[in-house]
């Protein structure tokens, strides 16, 4: 197993809440109170949590579908284009580069492009396969809870402690090492 | 993933689960207790399976002579369970694609197990051309690469471009159902132990549903969602291509595309209801596959259903019309012909009883929608044995007309493929959560503190 990256001489805290609303008050307590790089967990994709909790911009994502799909049309064309010219057969009394016969290939190529480029783009923006160990989770985020991970230097544990606590979460763990998440 | 919208738009919530740990709860049983009846049905389709490879064996063993095909009907069950099986995965990405970017917010009950209905059902499709083609050490030809003359596949083919359309639809179906997975097999795995524990944590990928991945994951899925949907369209109509470019009567015409796409559809979602039927009963999903979501399917297969009679009524009006006598002739020998039979039990099973979901008893009815399901797949099967073996048994020329039966081997290979299908599909109950957990919380209303109630 690949280590976790630490963050050196930071302590990680982990509140995990109930419900959903004190989540978002809680990102939004943490990011009023100066904080960056904390993580919110959820079993799914909350809108609100992730616009109002943690005001996410726009997912680079879409660029790697627009960017796949257009590589994929483009191959298509010119693949077929290529493999006609290569040696000219009259067939069907057709032309050797016949458009609506390649639009078919180049339609197929820019799906199969674009969906593969889109999970790559997916894989790297969302740090995905995550082969390290398990650390700054708990196993009820994937079952009815939402949790908040924040690491934080000795300085400023006790206030972000006293944040987190605010909002009453069902438990609130400090790790004595903080982990990049 | 459609969350507050879908309930603010008094979209279809789940009254019968109230909370996300009662879904978690009843999806993950499934993985967990597989019950008598499970290893019986999974004995049977092993069983079925092995029919398939022996019969298969059979027919590499001894030649594509042990199958009935032969000039002039050199397409028959194989081509036509081909078709079937195509046409079978498409409700899958339409449920899953295409109904959410609509927004259909009954779409989440069913649609991982449509999903997988999808992919197993291409990999079932896919084995049939191998087959057909005889000698399946050559499969490799398939692959577009020059030969040995430096001669490249002829790209004005639809046989090529079904090749493209297969092989991405494959992918691009197999690659969005396990994307959509991940965040449910994080949910098995934290409550898995042991060797099933190790396996998730493999397949899940280190998911912990931070909001850096559900903020990508929500925008890839509505990318690939945008790209599933025109390529759910475009396959089957790729698909009949294969027959529209041909000028055989009875396959040269344009509706085919829309036709076949129909057709598609509606035999899908009627394997969908024939599949979760069963599934819910057994599994104990009664809060999950509500009636509502049967009376949405039941309402898909007859919206369907109703395009696909109008397509062979327009068949029909334009054979005659046309004045063209092969074309002419062709619809005839459908109707009143040696095939008679295929053509009036496609009518019936296609056409006059899906006319029954009209009513709202009927579609309300789980046992009457499990019943017609299977009228409809059987229907459905022979319009594509009607089309393809009617008209190239009754072409142009009165002397190259000729009658084609199928052989033992066609029919092990036909009925051992539903085995084939079958035997994933249990394993999928098994071993992947069958509904949907994190997109089924997304109709359950979510948990507020009481201070947020009391102020609301």
């Amino acid at each position: 197993m690949i280590m976790p990256r630490r963050r050196q001489g930071h302590r990680g805290f982990f509140a995990l809440f109930e419900h959903l609303d004190s989540t978002i008050e809680a990102c939004k307590a943490l990011r009023a109170a100066g904080h960056k790089g904390f993580r919110a967990y959820a079993p799914l994709p909350e809108h609100h949590l992730l616009e109002e909790g943690l005001a996410l911009k726009h997912s680079p994502v879409r660029v790697f579908t627009l960017a796949g799909a257009m590589t994929g049309a483009a191959t298509g064309f010119a693949f077929t284009t290529w493999t006609s010219m290569d040696w000219p057969l009259v067939t069907g009394g057709k032309p050797v580069f016949s458009i609506p016969a390649y639009v078919v290939i180049a339609f197929e190529l820019a799906i199969l492009f674009g969906a593969l480029s889109t999970v790559i783009g997916l894989f790297i923006n969302a740090g995905l396969p995550n082969l390290r160990r398990m650390v700054a989770y708990h196993p009820e985020c994937s079952n009815g809870s939402f949790g908040v991970y924040i690491t934080a230097p000795p300085a400023q544990a006790e206030a972000v402690k006293r944040i987190l606590s605010g909002f009453d979460p069902a438990e609130l763990r400090e790790d004595p090492e903080g982990f990049d998440v | 993933m459609a969350t507050a919208d879908a309930r603010q738009r008094g979209g279809l919530p789940n009254p019968d689960v109230a909370t996300y740990e009662a879904v978690n709860r009843d999806v993950l049983k499934v993985l967990s207790r597989p019950g008598r009846g499970w290893w019986v049905l999974f004995a049977m389709a092993a069983a079925g399976v092995a029919v398939f490879l022996g019969s298969w064996f059979y027919q590499i063993y001894q030649g594509i002579g042990v199958s009935g095909l032969n000039a002039p009907v050199g397409w028959g069950v194989y081509i036509t369970t081909f078709v079937f099986w195509v046409g079978i995965a498409h409700s899958g990405t339409l449920i899953s694609a295409i109904l959410f970017l609509f927004r259909a917010p009954w779409r989440q009950a069913i649609y991982r197990a449509s999903e997988a209905m999808t992919v197993f059902a291409v990999m079932t499709a896919g084995l049939f051309p191998l087959i057909h083609v005889g000698r399946v050490w050559h499969a490799y030809w398939l692959i577009p690469y020059p030969n040995s003359r430096f001669l490249w596949p002829n790209f004005r083919s639809p046989l090529v471009w079904d090749v493209f359309a297969i092989t991405t639809y494959f992918t691009v179906s197999a690659v969005f159902f396990y994307l959509g997975t991940i965040p449910d097999l994080a949910a098995a795995r934290d409550q898995a132990r042991g060797l099933r524990k190790k396996f998730y944590q493999i397949i899940s990928l280190g998911w912990r549903g931070t909001d850096r991945e559900w903020h990508h994951f929500s925008k890839a899925y509505i990318y690939l969602a945008a790209l599933a949907t025109p390529l759910v369209l475009s396959v089957h109509s790729v698909v009949s291509w294969d027959f529209a470019m041909a000028i055989v009567p009875g396959w040269h015409t344009t509706i085919f595309a829309p036709y076949f796409v129909a057709g598609a559809i509606f035999s899908g979602v009627a394997l969908v209801i024939t599949l979760a039927v069963p599934m819910r009963k057994y599994f104990g999903l009664e809060d999950y596959l509500t009636v509502k979501h049967f009376e949405a399917m039941a309402k898909l297969c007859l919206l369907t259903s109703s395009i696909v009679l109008y397509a062979y009524m327009t068949e029909y009006f334009l054979a005659w019309y046309s004045g063209e006598p092969p074309e002419r002739g062709s619809f005839w020998n459908r109707v009143f012909g040696h095939y008679w039979w295929a053509n009036w039990i496609m009518l019936t099973c296609n056409g006059l009883i899906p006319l029954m979901l009209w009513f709202k008893r009927v579609r309300r009815s789980i046992s009457a929608l499990f019943v017609i399901s299977i009228f409809i797949n059987i229907g459905m099967w022979f319009e594509r044995y009607v089309i393809i073996v009617t008209s190239l048994s009754h072409e142009y020329e009165p002397w190259a007309w000729g009658l084609y039966r199928p052989s033992y081997v066609e029919m092990g290979i036909l009925l051992g493929s539903f085995a084939w299908f079958g035997f994933w599909f249990l394993l999928f109950t098994r071993l992947l959560p069958p509904v949907a957990i994190a997109e089924m919380k997304e109709v359950v209303p979510p948990p507020m503190s009481s201070r947020k109630e009391a102020a609301t």
